[in-house]
């Protein structure tokens, strides 16, 4: 059967955990395995090691979006491959867009799964915030952009010798990249913290943070939250836990008011013990929870607080 | 400068979502839309960026929500509202094709939309457009700074990590978050604007076919994870199991 292609994503001169991650889907799918490098990563092709070939795609070794979207075509083009998987993620966005138009092939987003005979593929994918599972098909070359937790990094991360080789796109440079910047350290690192209480959309309000800061002091946590309350500058952004934010492994992480769309759970599914308190029962953040009260936060909350005091 | 923004009509998710009869598609009856609200910042950007003499037109493929979405924007400070007609909002590819054809030849320096929507399965509407359009593109934008033709944005990575870029205008960006939380229109100015201003139309043609077919769409299992607890004596006893008091 025709293979399947990984465009492997990289930062700071590392792989990615979402390159390992379609590493190990692609090998579940089965077949031919080629993995897509730019810049220097070509040098780590040996962590690559359930592909069977790596193509070299040039460019810089900094990201850049136009340069890594033509060179994955050059890829694609060299190599004919029946799926190919690329992140769901800030810079894959860059990379599976274009890619699918310039040629002209369908693309199904925010993937959980994707099985394959080879030629007609179905794909099942997170839409509404999470909230709904919907399976899509296509048929012929396609993409999918695979959502972070849809494979086994662990699985994926498995050294060996695939064969190399190189393509090159074209030379752009209507985007270009100045720097990096890394995150404020704020007043808390979080991603250090043993226990969190981390609130969303379901707080109501700016000032209804406060119980839940009441409840932190009792227990000793520290407070992060949902993007939506960092979009509304009511906490830090070193205080944002998800795909944009931190990624955090607490002990334990207390989930007030969040619904879980999966860029939230990204950040935090790798944490000890979940425990989510929400009114909607149906709130996809039980799925990653250990324990869920389906109950009012607030009165949750205050009585915690008066039992524990 | 011209600034076009692109909004679009999605289900407000603080509803309750149901599958349809078909099996393939949510139940829209009785369902609360919105703008989507990352377009919301694409347009509070806009407004943000634009100096005296500068034009802000918000643009939106006709349908549910085109009118509410267009005024409200103008009652925010847009300059204008164009609506679409003979297009199709059903996916990116339909959502792109639109687009495309309304600002080619527009002369806009920077088109901004939200990074995503709740719905977009065929792809993100900001780097699929520019595609079609051969312009460039940045998705994921937190900042944006324009000066001598040259936008400089900056992209977020994951972990709280950012990239900065320069970007050659025009160029389509895909905005994550506005400097500021978007800003809010009184319904009496949204009336007034409705009651002053004639929207302006222009006539799209062509779908796009986006080749994925949805086959099927069901609410995940919940709770699959979970154990449920019913009272808060349970929760206080396994935080003490936890160590925690």
């Amino acid at each position: 059967m025709a293979g399947i292609m990984v465009i492997c994503e990289h930062l700071a001169g590392e792989f990615s955990d979402i390159t390992f991650e379609m590493l190990d889907v692609a090998n579940k799918i089965g077949g031919d395995i080629t993995a897509v490098t730019f810049g220097s990563m070509k040098e780590k092709s040996g962590e690559l090691g359930i592909a069977n070939n790596v193509i070299d795609a040039g460019g810089d070794t900094e990201y850049n979006p136009e340069s890594y979207a033509s060179g994955a075509k050059a890829a694609v083009e060299s190599n004919s491959p029946s799926i190919i998987l690329v992140a769901s993620t800030s810079m894959g966005y860059d990379i599976g867009n274009p890619l699918a138009v310039n040629l002209g092939i369908p693309l199904a987003s925010y993937c959980t799964g994707v099985s394959s005979d080879g030629t007609n593929h179905e794909f099942t994918s997170s839409l509404y915030g999470g909230k709904m599972s919907v399976t899509s098909t296509a048929a012929g070359p396609a993409i999918a952009l695979m959502l972070a937790g849809a494979g086994d990094a662990d699985a994926g991360r498995v050294s060996g010798s695939p064969s190399l080789s190189q393509v090159s796109g074209e030379s752009l440079d209507r985007v270009r990249f100045k720097q990096l910047i890394e995150p404020d350290a704020g007043d808390v690192d979080i991603t250090q913290s043993e226990i969190i209480i981390a609130i969303g959309r379901g707080i109501g309000g700016k000032d209804d943070i406060e119980i839940a800061e009441e409840l932190a002091e009792v227990i000793d946590a520290d407070i992060a939250c949902s993007r939506p309350l960092v979009d509304a500058g009511w906490l830090p952004k070193s205080r944002q836990v998800g795909k944009s934010g931190m990624k955090v492994k607490p002990k334990l992480y207390i989930a007030l008011g969040i619904s879980g769309a999966p860029e939230h759970i990204e950040g935090m599914k790798d944490s000890t013990t979940i425990i989510a308190i929400n009114s909607d029962e149906n709130a996809p953040i039980f799925d990653v929870a250990h324990y869920g009260m389906a109950e009012d936060l607030f009165d949750v909350v205050e009585e915690l607080i008066d039992e524990l005091e | 400068m011209k600034i076009a923004v692109l909004l679009k009509w999605v289900p407000d998710l603080v509803e309750e979502l149901e599958v349809d009869d078909d099996g393939i598609g949510i139940d829209t009856d009785d369902l609360k839309f919105k703008l989507n609200e990352f377009d919301d910042h694409a347009l509070e950007e806009a407004l943000q960026i634009a100096n005296d003499g500068d034009e802000v037109v918000a643009i939106a493929i006709d349908g549910d929500g085109t009118e509410k979405m267009l005024y409200t924007a103008i009652a925010k400070g847009a300059s204008s509202g164009i609506r679409l007609t003979g297009g199709s909002n059903s996916n990116t590819a339909n959502l792109a094709a639109g687009f495309a054809t309304a600002l080619d030849g527009g002369n806009y320096d920077l088109i901004l939309t939200g990074v995503q929507s709740v719905d977009d399965l065929d792809g993100q509407l900001g780097p699929i457009l520019a595609a079609n359009m051969g312009l460039p593109c940045v998705s994921v934008v937190s900042s944006l700074n324009v000066s001598g033709g040259v936008a400089t944005v900056t992209k977020e990575y994951s972990g709280g990590i950012v990239a900065e870029f320069e970007v050659d205008l025009p160029a389509v960006l895909g905005i994550q978050a506005a400097r500021e939380t978007p800003r809010y229109a009184p319904v009496s100015k949204i009336r007034q604007v409705q009651q002053s201003t004639d929207l302006a139309e222009k006539s799209v043609s062509g779908s796009s076919t986006s080749g994925t077919i949805i086959t099927a769409m069901s609410e995940p299992e919940t709770g699959g994870g979970a154990k449920m607890l019913d009272d808060v004596e349970d929760l206080i006893e396994i935080l003490k199991g936890l160590g925690v008091s």
